[in-house]
């Protein structure tokens, strides 16, 4: 075939050119489409609250995960300071997944449980406060804003098309749970879970 | 890792062997053609505002680089493998990390048997120890407690030699490794508390430390005795077992003005000190309670 064939037929070019850059995905990730690892849940992993949820929609808002990674790579130094490693299967209830990648201030991947919430609420309100060289923005209105419910069973809903396995009872009553809940009660909730499910035991 | 299905093996090195072995057929077929035995001057055909586009075998350096690639690529195929064949090396990215875990143990392995050995007050007396020690507070302590453990509103000063849950050095090791719960309950065990006795404890609880509030202290000591000295002490000298605080020696974790005291006794307070066990090992724990306990033994 000459190369004026593909160049002078627009349609032709693009299938070529769909064919020809798709290979690296055909290999690399459909297989990982049918890899039980990838889109099996770890033993114990539950979707999220609806507080939590809210939680985590604050998380995006505030682009926390700008600066903030949720991955531990498998090295020595990271496993070290952060805990086991992060696994796909951690993740499969996340839509999207909150990965990031830079890190400005620390994996927050399994900060659940490591420090307490009013540890959390000092910082979030003022790192400085506690942190005196952080360079962390301060959340002040996180402390004054409250959630509005009403879309957050639309939020399960949604969730649910894609495979996160909300229970009826769950979507129902999620309106009444979030609302009027502080945002900074959400989001607290929201990184107190965070790499729970895996203990950190190294 | 867990395993490709042999379909998704086969699949994968098909794709990657395939697509390398292609490339090679690709630059054979164009050097071997007649047309592109030497350099000549014919062109592609294209002309565009004039300009052409010459037709001419490939530059030599660039055929042996795109060769070199595909040499490059079965090398690294045989180093770190392809699908689920893991390569001459057995690679991946897990047994990787298990290897400088494993060389890491090795390495720290006698240096924290050494450390074990010793009591935590052996360990507050031993440099090396306590340089180390502090090298832990520094990455996990020192969010909450200051990097000169000197505390904070909510988070104690670990320096004042004034505890909540007892300063021995088995109840501070105990402390770090499975945390601790305050729990002051809103009005004490006095959950019909009024403003006014309230005012009136927070009065006696100030005369406790030499200061006056505005309330009446003599009203307020019987109802220190009713609401407060469960937990707290009859003599207000608090209790370690339940983390309850010493009321008379003016060290406040939440501030002692009338106001602020006021306020915890309306609201309580849930102070968490999460556990560290699991995220620090049972040798750093031991390591940090030296320089924990150190802190308050200077």
């Amino acid at each position: 075939m000459k190369h004026e064939v593909i160049e002078k037929n627009l349609p032709l070019m693009i299938v070529m050119i769909v064919i020809a850059i798709s290979w690296g995905a055909l290999a690399e990730i459909i297989p990982l489409f049918f890899l039980k690892e990838t889109t099996e849940p770890v033993d114990g992993l539950e979707p999220l609250s609806a507080v939590e949820l809210e939680g985590r929609d604050i998380y995006i808002r505030e682009g926390c995960n700008v600066c903030h990674t949720q991955m531990i790579r498998p090295f020595r130094a990271e496993t070290e300071r952060y805990g086991h490693y992060s696994l796909a299967g951690e993740h499969v209830y996340e839509h999207p997944f909150l990965w990031g990648s830079k890190r400005t201030g620390p994996d927050l991947a399994r900060v659940g449980q490591r420090y307490s919430d009013d540890w959390h609420r000092a910082h979030l309100y003022n790192p400085r406060d506690v942190v005196p060289e952080s360079n962390m923005p301060a959340f002040p209105w996180l402390f004054e804003d409250k959630i509005d419910g009403r879309v957050t069973p639309k939020k399960m809903k949604a969730l649910r098309t894609v495979g996160v396995p909300y229970t009826d009872e769950q979507i129902a009553s999620a309106k009444q749970d979030a609302d009027g809940v502080r945002e900074i009660d959400a989001l607290v909730a929201y990184l107190q879970q965070l790499g729970t499910v895996i203990t950190n035991k190294r | 890792m867990s395993e490709l299905s042999t379909f998704w093996h086969f699949w994968v090195s098909a794709i990657v062997i395939g697509s390398m072995l292609g490339c090679a057929v690709l630059l054979i077929l164009t050097s071997r053609s007649e047309k592109y035995k030497e350099e000549t001057d014919q062109t592609t055909g294209h002309v565009y505002d004039g300009i052409e586009e010459l037709d001419n075998p490939l530059p030599k350096w660039w055929n042996m680089f795109f060769w070199s690639t595909i040499v490059f690529g079965f090398i690294y195929i045989g180093i770190y493998g392809i699908g689920d064949w893991k390569g001459f090396s057995d690679w991946s990215s897990h047994g990787q990390w298990e290897k400088e875990v494993a060389a890491a143990e090795e390495k720290y392995a006698p240096y924290y048997a050494k450390l074990n050995a010793m009591t935590v007050e052996e360990l507050a007396q031993n440099e090396e120890a306590l340089a180390t020690g502090q090298r832990i507070f520094a990455s996990n302590c020192a969010l909450c407690h200051g990097s000169t453990a000197t505390g904070s509103v909510g988070f104690p000063n670990l320096t004042d030699n004034d505890w909540l849950f007892g300063g021995t050095p088995a109840a501070i090791k105990h402390t770090i490794a499975n945390g601790r719960n305050g729990a002051m309950p809103a009005n004490g065990l006095k959950p019909d508390m009024t403003s006014a006795e309230r005012t009136d404890i927070t009065a006696y609880v100030l005369s406790l430390s030499g200061r006056e509030g505005s309330g009446d202290a003599s009203k307020g000591k019987p109802l220190f005795a009713q609401a407060c000295a469960a937990c707290h002490g009859g003599d207000a000298k608090g209790m370690h077992a339940v983390g309850a605080p010493n009321l008379t020696d003016n060290i406040w974790l939440y501030g002692g003005s009338e106001k602020q005291i006021e306020f915890t006794i309306q609201n309580g307070r849930a102070g968490v000190m999460p556990a560290w066990n699991d995220i620090l090992g049972e040798d750093k724990v031991h390591v940090l309670s030296g320089y924990v306990y150190s802190l308050s033994q200077k």
